[in-house]
């Protein structure tokens, strides 16, 4: 019984010490999770919706594990779930304090209605609205983000947030719906 | 039969992995010769499918248009030509419903046709065997010659590139589907003088026209095409009837023994794949000068009543079509444009023909097994035994189920070719390629918003760094400005109390006091 019990401790410190081991070396293999990459994973809205106003902001503060993965309304659940996979975190649903995920948008500029203010031209962080002072502005569908950051700045209230063009177009599959459910 | 009429005895065909033997059912559209489809009242040229950057109209509202007429060119890098494909005037330039999985409806050309069907045609280039094969390309992308195995993509680009190998594909393996068996019925030489002048553009040494086992009218006519109009390197190969052996890489397996690599295209392995009814295209583009204006389509199904094959002009509608084949039958339940593995159901028939279209499938309600009750999935693998693609259907399955994209792009779900043998294996009744097309088109969905992102980004920080330099150049300038004023002031001279420069240096420390500590946002001052 002696010589068994010898064995048994001796096997259970083997494959403890060949543990780890293994985890020393995994852990060195392990990248480091870079600013840039979750940089890449945001949608560059420049919204602020998350709390840190703008994306790089909201990486660096993600990087350093101070904030929330769920905070972004405009990356929407495929973002979060993106986010999780890269950080390692548990996916949750997108935070309602900092918005609601909404279908994709540009902005529109009434122009019977435009002052000609230049207001909005400098909130947009990606310079997609046209213009000069006291001439009508107009926005470039194809630059807007939707980060509805021109909205409250026009002092005439004039900028409505649209579907995005070819939005309508566009027919992606409907998800199936599944009797597959809950056995992933 | 089929073994003598190789002309290698030597070669050896290749079994891919996977597939499945189906039930053909393409007798009752080949019962009658091809028919020609008479005009419609009323022809929609469809300007772009699947999903291009938007096409661009060469025609304006009534304008007179003849046939092989460009009337608009697709958004895409590729700018294929269409082509009006019969004389009349130009009705409208509107949005249609278009019979594509990608897009709801999208920009057409409609034309009402005069009757007198008056061709423009390019001029025919008759020796194009002493041709430069830059003229052919040319002549290629100018008459719209794009894929007609349902892929429509443009032929000159897939051309570009010499390459040795070219494969003239002729295995239409779909159940229903007779298009391509028909035109080499009927038009072999036609093929042969096709697949001739690919090789030529291309440079090829060596090329296979092949063809399934089960076409042996199909084959006899291709040899005794071939036997008149040989060239240099042609070989006729008859592959096994085994679900998808059409697939351009399952055809490449079953003829080369080799792998198109994963992600990759054929092109990467010297080898390319045109359909026969390409090869024919391209041949009357070349040596008629005749542009696509129309395709052979298959109008079939158990809800028809007199299924066959149809030349079809490119903008009929499939109301249109379906009545020459004698309309609706009473059982009729069910619309497919494509064939039954493949093609997608469509919700009304008001949709026009276009390059990619080469069936018209009409089930009938007996033929449908939508109340099969879908079942969790049991793990039997029948999926993963059938998949040509050599992928992991369960796999895939529970990582869509659990909106893991990445996992399933990391399962190769891209490599996907969607031939529907999962779906149709699986005992369980799981809608398999459904869950891949919506997991491909999340994958692409995804694509384009990280695109639309980066070009954000790189907008953001433009902005960023003009702003940032503004604001130095600013500075510099109220320096100077003081430095000067400084400078010109006399002592005893008579100046105001306050100077401008200093109220304007006031403020600007005024600024820089209140704006935010560095980890805040961004400055929203400027400009």
């Amino acid at each position: 019984m002696f010589a068994a019990l010898l064995t048994t401790l001796a096997l259970g410190a083997a494959f403890a010490l060949a543990l780890r081991h293994a985890e020393r070396r995994l852990r060195a293999a392990r990248r480091a999770i870079t600013v840039d990459a979750i940089d890449a994973l945001l949608p560059q809205t420049q919204c602020g919706q998350c709390g840190y106003g703008g994306c790089r902001p909201y990486a660096e503060a993600l990087a350093r594990g101070e904030a929330e993965l769920n905070r972004c309304p405009p990356g929407g659940m495929a973002g979060v779930r993106a986010l999780a996979n890269l950080l390692g975190r548990e996916p949750r649903p997108i935070d309602p304090a900092c918005g609601r995920e909404k279908a994709p948008a540009v902005a529109l500029i009434d122009e019977d209605v435009c002052i000609g203010c230049t207001k909005c031209i400098q909130a947009c962080p990606v310079d997609a609205i046209v213009g000069a002072s006291k001439q009508m502005h107009t926005v470039v569908d194809e630059l807007c983000t939707g980060c509805e950051l021109c909205v409250p700045a026009c002092p005439v209230d004039c900028i409505a947030m649209v579907a995005a063009p070819g939005a309508a177009r566009e027919q992606r599959p409907a998800r199936p719906g599944s009797a597959q459910g809950e056995r992933v | 039969m089929a073994v003598n009429l190789r002309e290698s005895p030597s070669m050896r065909i290749h079994r891919f992995h996977g597939g499945m033997r189906l039930d053909l059912r393409k007798q009752a559209a080949l019962a009658r010769p091809i028919r020609a489809c008479p005009l419609p009242p009323e022809l929609a040229i469809p300007l772009a499918t699947r999903g291009e950057a938007p096409a661009r109209a060469l025609v304006a509202h009534g304008q007179r248009v003849r046939r092989g007429e460009a009337i608009g060119r697709a958004g895409d890098a590729h700018g294929t030509t269409l082509h009006a494909s019969t004389s009349g005037t130009v009705v409208a330039v509107e949005p249609r419903p278009l019979a594509d999985a990608e897009v709801r409806e999208g920009l057409c050309v409609v034309i009402e046709p005069d009757g007198a069907d008056e061709w423009l045609r390019l001029p025919p280039i008759a020796d194009w065997r002493a041709a430069p094969r830059e003229l052919l390309l040319e002549r290629l992308r100018d008459a719209g010659t794009v894929g007609l195995g349902g892929g429509a993509f443009p032929s000159a680009i897939k051309l570009a590139a010499a390459q040795p190998t070219l494969i003239v594909n002729g295995a239409e393996c779909e159940p229903y589907v007779a298009c391509d068996e028909a035109l080499l019925r009927e038009r072999a030489e036609e093929v042969v003088a096709g697949a001739a002048l690919l090789a030529h553009v291309l440079g090829a040494a060596r090329t296979f026209i092949a063809v399934e086992d089960a076409m042996p009218e199909a084959l006899a006519a291709l040899e005794i095409a071939l036997h008149d109009a040989p060239f240099a390197g042609a070989a006729l190969a008859a592959v096994p009837t085994r679900y998808p052996e059409g697939g351009e890489r399952q055809l490449i397996r079953a003829l080369t023994g080799r792998e198109v690599p994963s992600g990759g295209l054929p092109q990467d392995i010297g080898i390319v794949c045109h359909n026969v009814a390409t090869a024919a295209a391209a041949w009357r583009a070349v040596a008629r000068g005749e542009a696509l204006t129309s395709r052979i389509v298959t109008v079939t199904g158990a809800g028809v009543a007199e299924p066959g094959n149809f030349e079809a002009r490119i903008g009929t509608s499939l109301e249109w079509l379906v009545a020459q084949a004698g309309g609706y039958t009473a059982r009729a339940a069910r619309l497919l444009a494509g064939g039954p593995m493949m093609g997608i159901a469509l919700p009304h028939d008001g949709v026009p023909v276009s390059a990619a279209t080469h069936c018209v499938l009409v089930l009938a309600d007996h033929d449908l097994h939508d109340d099969a009750p879908e079942l969790p999935c049991i793990r039997c693998g029948e999926c993963a035994r059938v998949c040509p693609a050599q992928l992991l259907p369960q796999q895939l399955l529970a990582d869509l189920c659990a909106d893991d994209l990445a996992g399933a792009q990391a399962h190769a779900l891209a490599d996907c070719i969607e031939c529907g043998l999962c779906a149709y294996a699986c005992p369980s009744h799981i809608p398999l390629l459904d869950w891949y097309r919506w997991g491909k088109a999340e994958l692409r969905a995804q694509g384009d918003a990280r695109a639309r992102a980066d070009a954000a980004r790189g907008r953001f920080l433009a902005r960023e760094s003009r702003l940032a330099r503004e604001r130095a150049e600013r500075l510099q300038r109220s320096a100077a400005k003081r430095a000067d004023a400084a400078a010109s002031a006399q002592p005893g001279a008579p100046t105001s109390p306050i100077s401008k420069d200093a109220v304007l240096a006031a403020i600007a420390r005024a600024r820089a006091k209140k704006r935010p500590p560095p980890a805040g946002g961004a400055p929203k001052d400027g400009a």
